[in-house]
């Protein structure tokens, strides 16, 4: 026989530790999920300067189309550093729920290098073209918004390459060939023409 | 031109054992796997050019949705269940990369079972006739002089012609013909001899023995071949021609009748494409899409060079050189995509290039010179597929090859319609932009051309 308060103290202690192993199994969701969450965020700082009306020109993916929408930026004083804050802000875009279309979290312009005479260079990071969704449409929507968007609002680019993690990649996605520098002309009037 | 072509549209190599489909809504090829001694062929990839078709996976066990008939296989297991009835297989089921694949030799008793109809199998040849799609010869020697051949078929052909010393030989790859009754048939005459017909590895051959070299003509709508004692100048060039590439026979005014489209299906092998849906990746929509556009142009008179015609890689510079090879009328490169609705219509963008010297093209502008067809084409793709009730709207894209191309080239991307993602497998949805894109392309025929 078995006393009582021994019986008592066991099923206590039993209660406890399976308390604590599901507390513990909580916490450690908890911390992957801060984790996670850290690191799809663009850890880039936050842009200082006057603001200024830019023209963004954002996909909408249902219609198919570009769409010149107005905006109020901070923008800091050198010229590359407008540029990267230019298509940061364009990517914030893509970045809300409910975007017309969407780009990941942890999509980023890691820089943009302005090389004379009329090349822009803009390097993306590895997120943004891992996880883009793949498809012609949904990739040349992209490239036409960076390359026109950067185009309209910095004087002086007429030819833009895509790079990603500072490499060449085929593809964006699959489908919209990397490999070359964009006409700024050219995708101008494939916009101007949709 | 016509035998280059088939000779590259042979995806796997000709020792490759495969089968072929002929069906009437569409003729293709498969490769044939060989597993523990017997012969395997892939059910998705045997069933989705025929109708609506998805499969699933899980352990074991793998699923098949044909139309309105579920099936289900065990790996390793050689009995089946197909619309609640157990079925026997000659060897067992085999699964690998969740696609599943059944014995060649339990094709003619499950088949009918998918299909609801029945089907002719000449398995020593693996030839599959779904219905009644046979393709009857018959032989009319006109002794002459000249002698000539007339062979009369109950149906349209497009063999590949080649020639070698004393016979003349029409391998028929993608024609459901069959055997005249006598495999030999000896004629009276003593140049034109004899001809037999033999069929081996899904293609079916007429081999014409004659005394001197023989020259083909096309007629009647392609159903009817002549077969003539070639002039001597002719005949030089036809031994010249005896090499390892077969060449065609048919006089330069035949081909100048049937112009040749590419037609590229996009991705393939490792390289999958878009994730269309769970089970459904683009390299599969496109290959389905593909053959039924073959079968589309080729009833309007194209000769049809198809890329891959199997789950093959191929390179982007292969696609364009393939067709740049061929000296193709016009490219056509097909794409899926789960976004959007409709279908898309593209032509290249294309890059900033140094400018053109002498006779050579920069590969990334190769297009340049045929951008303006190549717009015209598109736009006539797009009308008829509004005509049709797709959604459709054309524009440029930064997509390769098409910029590497010297030919007209666009590239068509297939959207969901009313039925969403459903609507990528449904082999009538895909059916009806086919017909649209064979319309348009057939209503530019006159201004596409041959190549230089």
């Amino acid at each position: 026989m078995i006393p009582r308060h021994l019986l008592l103290s066991v099923t206590a202690m039993l209660v406890l530790v399976i308390g604590m192993g599901f507390y513990a199994r909580h916490m450690r969701h908890r911390a992957l999920e801060f984790e996670t969450t850290s690191a799809e965020l663009p850890v880039a700082a936050p842009a200082s300067g006057p603001t200024e009306t830019v023209t963004l020109y954002v996909a909408d993916d249902a219609a198919g189309v570009l769409r010149a929408r107005a905006a109020q930026i901070p923008l800091p004083g050198g010229r590359q550093q407008r540029a990267e804050e230019l298509l940061r802000a364009l990517l914030r875009i893509y970045q809300q729920p409910g975007a017309t279309h969407t780009l990941t979290p942890a999509a980023d312009v890691r820089s943009i290098y302005l090389v004379d005479p009329g090349a822009a260079v803009i390097d993306l990071n590895a997120a943004f073209a891992d996880q883009h969704r793949s498809g012609i449409l949904t990739e040349q929507l992209t490239v036409n918004s960076l390359v026109e968007t950067l185009a309209v609002n910095v004087p002086g680019v007429h030819r833009v390459s895509i790079l990603v993690e500072g490499k060449t990649r085929d593809t964006l996605a699959g489908h919209a060939d990397l490999t070359q520098f964009f006409d700024v002309q050219s995708v101008g009037q494939a916009v101007a023409a949709q | 031109m016509l035998a280059t072509a088939a000779f590259l549209s042979a995806a796997p190599p000709s020792s490759d054992k495969q089968l072929s489909i002929y069906a009437p809504v569409a003729t293709y090829t498969l490769p044939v796997q060989e597993r523990s001694g017997h012969e395997y062929i892939g059910l998705l990839e045997l069933l989705e050019p025929l109708g609506r078709v998805s499969s699933d996976s899980s352990g074991s066990r793998w699923r098949i949705r044909y139309n309105n008939v579920d099936a289900e296989f065990a790996g390793g297991k050689a009995r089946c269940k197909i619309h609640g009835r157990d079925f026997d297989l000659t060897a067992p089921f085999q699964i690998e990369n969740s696609r599943g694949y059944i014995p060649v030799a339990s094709l003619t008793t499950l088949l009918p079972r998918f299909l609801g109809s029945p089907v002719n199998f000449h398995d020593n040849a693996r030839r599959l006739f779904v219905g009644d799609t046979s393709i009857q010869p018959s032989f009319q020697l006109e002794n002459g002089p000249p002698p000539r051949l007339v062979l009369n078929f109950s149906g349209p052909v497009n063999p590949t012609i080649a020639t070698e010393p004393g016979r003349l030989r029409m391998v028929f790859k993608r024609d459901a013909v069959v055997s005249p009754g006598n495999s030999s048939i000896v004629f009276d005459n003593t140049v034109i001899t004899q001809a037999s017909y033999s069929e081996t590895n899904g293609t079916a051959e007429l081999d014409i023995d004659s005394a001197s070299p023989l020259l083909a003509t096309f007629g009647n709508g392609g159903k009817t071949i002549t077969l003539a004692a070639a002039p001597t100048a002719s005949a030089s060039t036809s031994t010249a021609a005896q090499g390892t590439t077969p060449q065609s026979s048919q006089p330069p005014s035949a081909v100048a009748h049937k112009p040749l489209a590419v037609i590229d299906p996009a991705h393939g092998g490792d390289e999958r494409g878009a994730a269309l849906a769970d089970n459904l990746a683009e390299k599969d929509v496109t290959l389905g899409f593909a053959r039924l556009l073959r079968h589309e142009l080729e009833s309007r008179g194209f000769a049809i060079l198809l890329l891959r015609d199997g789950d093959s890689s191929l390179t982007l510079d292969q696609r364009a050189g393939a067709a740049n090879a061929a000296r193709a009328s016009v490219f056509i490169s097909l794409h899926a995509a789960s976004q959007g609705s409709g279908a898309r219509v593209y032509t290249a963008l294309l890059p900033v290039e140094g400018e053109s010297r002498g006779t050579f093209r920069p590969w990334n502008s190769a297009q340049a010179r045929a951008l303006a067809m190549s717009r015209a084409v598109a736009n006539a793709v797009v009308n008829e597929l509004q005509k049709k009730q797709f959604a459709a709207h054309a524009s440029p894209a930064s997509l390769r090859p098409l910029n590497n191309v010297l030919m007209p080239a666009l590239a068509v991307e297939l959207a969901p319609g009313s039925n969403g993602i459903a609507d990528l497998a449904s082999a009538n949805y895909q059916q009806q932009a086919a017909a649209a894109i064979a319309d348009a392309v057939n209503s530019t025929r006159d201004r596409l051309g041959v190549q230089q």
